[in-house]
């Protein structure tokens, strides 16, 4: 068993932004990340951000990952594991991680999770037909290998996701003909909707996939217009060519490590699905074991930013090493987080949040 | 609507329809459908099907999404393999 002071699992914004203020409190970080690269799902955001400008906001998203990992990388008390998955977590904050097939044990005085999230899967038919994709790996492919799905693809939700990479497809030569979104109204920010009208292609609100169509390869899709209730509406199916589907219907928290050791989770559909119960310092039932970013509760990259210097910094106070600057730190990463989820977009996340304190009260 | 062309559990191959037929023989829980037709136990250990199988149960229950448990969570998250064990040292990879 090695021991280390400190382990971040997640390399993502949330656990390099952690990895920052614990090595700038002084702490020893031991960051694990499953990819051969730090980052997490920034190096696949070729868009820029919005936001203010302790946000990094009109930086790209691969810009971002690597500015946070020039932040900590070459710190003489920083260790980095890449290609390696955490595939146990104890209570006794014991880790089991395998790397190439190398099996090995950590155990850390305090533990920081920031898993962050896997997408969602939508049930239609031939939902496995070769050409339907996921928004995520969509995005890896194209955005990190270069590799272009489909020519003519129909974009299944409308949320900021399903916006950006459809606009991210026309970038990359593809049509996007149609997005579908089974809600009433578009899910993401209309800056980015209007701008994909422009550009020719059609938003059918209150609209759904039925059925992926062809032998070998998606060659066109089954859509329907749902009623009030997210009910088929007779005679309303349509037939759209394509040679590729993206399915962007929301993602979840990978609350699995901290559902592993018994932390106090909940189903919390406003966060998007179950989340460990977290206190204010982003510690989960379990003192020494902390959790931010998405994996307790889906917000945006900027989000699981400012979750992750915060969780960082309560982190290291619970090491007995608190940041000399740390209560100025918090304020300022507090506030940050609180403009976030001011506007219309973080109602949502407020939500969430008030079911998770009802949920801790009814607990205690 | 052809449920045995919806996949759920895209690990085990698992369809709609075999879910809907151990749901009507009184299979509700996620456990039950777990062990009965191996969901959530492939490689990607009901990352995917979780929370599909969780709305099935839950629609057919008449119950809220978040009333319906899902599966328990055990080490380990991905397969390993069992020489990484035996041979597992305490050295840094």
């Amino acid at each position: 068993m090695i021991k280390k002071e400190c382990i971040i699992v997640g390399g993502g914004p949330a656990g390099l932004c952690a990895a920052a203020m614990a090595l700038a409190s002084g702490c020893e970080v031991l960051l694990i990340d499953r990819s051969p690269k730090l980052g997490g799902q920034l190096m696949k955001q070729t868009h820029k951000f919005f936001g203010s400008k302790n946000q990094y906001a009109k930086w790209r998203g691969f810009d971002i990952a690597e500015k946070l990992v020039s932040d900590i990388i070459g710190h003489p008390k920083l260790t980095v594991l890449l290609n390696s998955t955490v595939v146990g977590l104890y209570r006794d904050q014991v880790i089991t991680v395998l790397c190439d097939e190398k099996y090995s044990r950590y155990q850390a005085d305090a533990l920081l999770i920031a898993t962050g999230a896997s997408e969602k899967f939508l049930a239609f038919e031939n939902n496995d037909l070769p050409g339907v994709y996921g928004a995520g790996a969509i995005q890896t492919l194209m955005n990190m290998y270069g590799v272009l799905p489909g020519k003519n693809v129909v974009m299944v939700g409308s949320g900021n996701i399903g916006l950006i990479v459809s606009y991210q497809l026309i970038q990359a030569g593809a049509f996007v003909s149609t997005i579908v979104e089974a809600a009433k109204i578009i899910g993401g920010y209309k800056v980015h909707a209007s701008k994909l009208v422009r550009l020719g292609t059609k938003i059918l609100p209150s609209t759904t996939i039925k059925r992926a169509i062809g032998t070998d390869h998606v060659e066109a899709v089954e859509i329907i217009s749902l009623d009030e209730n997210y009910k088929e509406v007779a005679g309303s199916s349509r037939i759209i060519p394509c040679d590729a589907v993206c399915v962007s219907v929301g993602l979840s928290p990978m609350h699995h490590l901290l559902s592993m050791i018994g932390a106090s989770t909940k189903y919390i559909p406003e966060l998007g699905g179950f989340v460990p119960l977290v206190n204010d310092r982003f510690q989960t039932s379990l003192p020494a074991i902390f959790a931010v970013g998405d994996c307790v509760g889906i917000e945006e990259a900027s989000a699981a930013m400012m979750e992750g210097y915060l969780g960082g910094l309560y982190l290291s106070e619970y090491l007995s090493k608190s940041h000399p600057d740390h209560a100025k730190l918090v304020s300022q990463y507090e506030k940050e987080l609180f403009l976030l989820r001011d506007g219309p977009f973080g109602q949502k996340t407020k939500a969430g949040l008030k079911k998770m304190e009802d949920a801790k009260k009814n607990a205690e | 609507m052809n449920k045995n062309d919806i996949i759920i559990c895209r690990c085990e191959d698992v369809t709609l329809q075999q879910i809907h037929d151990y749901l009507d023989q009184g299979h509700t829980n996620f456990e039950d459908l777990k062990r009965l037709l191996r969901v959530g136990m492939g490689p990607c250990q009901a990352n995917t099907c979780g929370h599909l199988i969780q709305k099935e149960i839950a629609n057919y229950l008449n119950i809220k999404v978040e009333d319906v448990p899902v599966h328990k969570v055990r080490p380990m998250i991905l397969g390993v393999p069992l020489r990484s064990i035996a041979e597992g040292n305490d050295e840094e990879c």
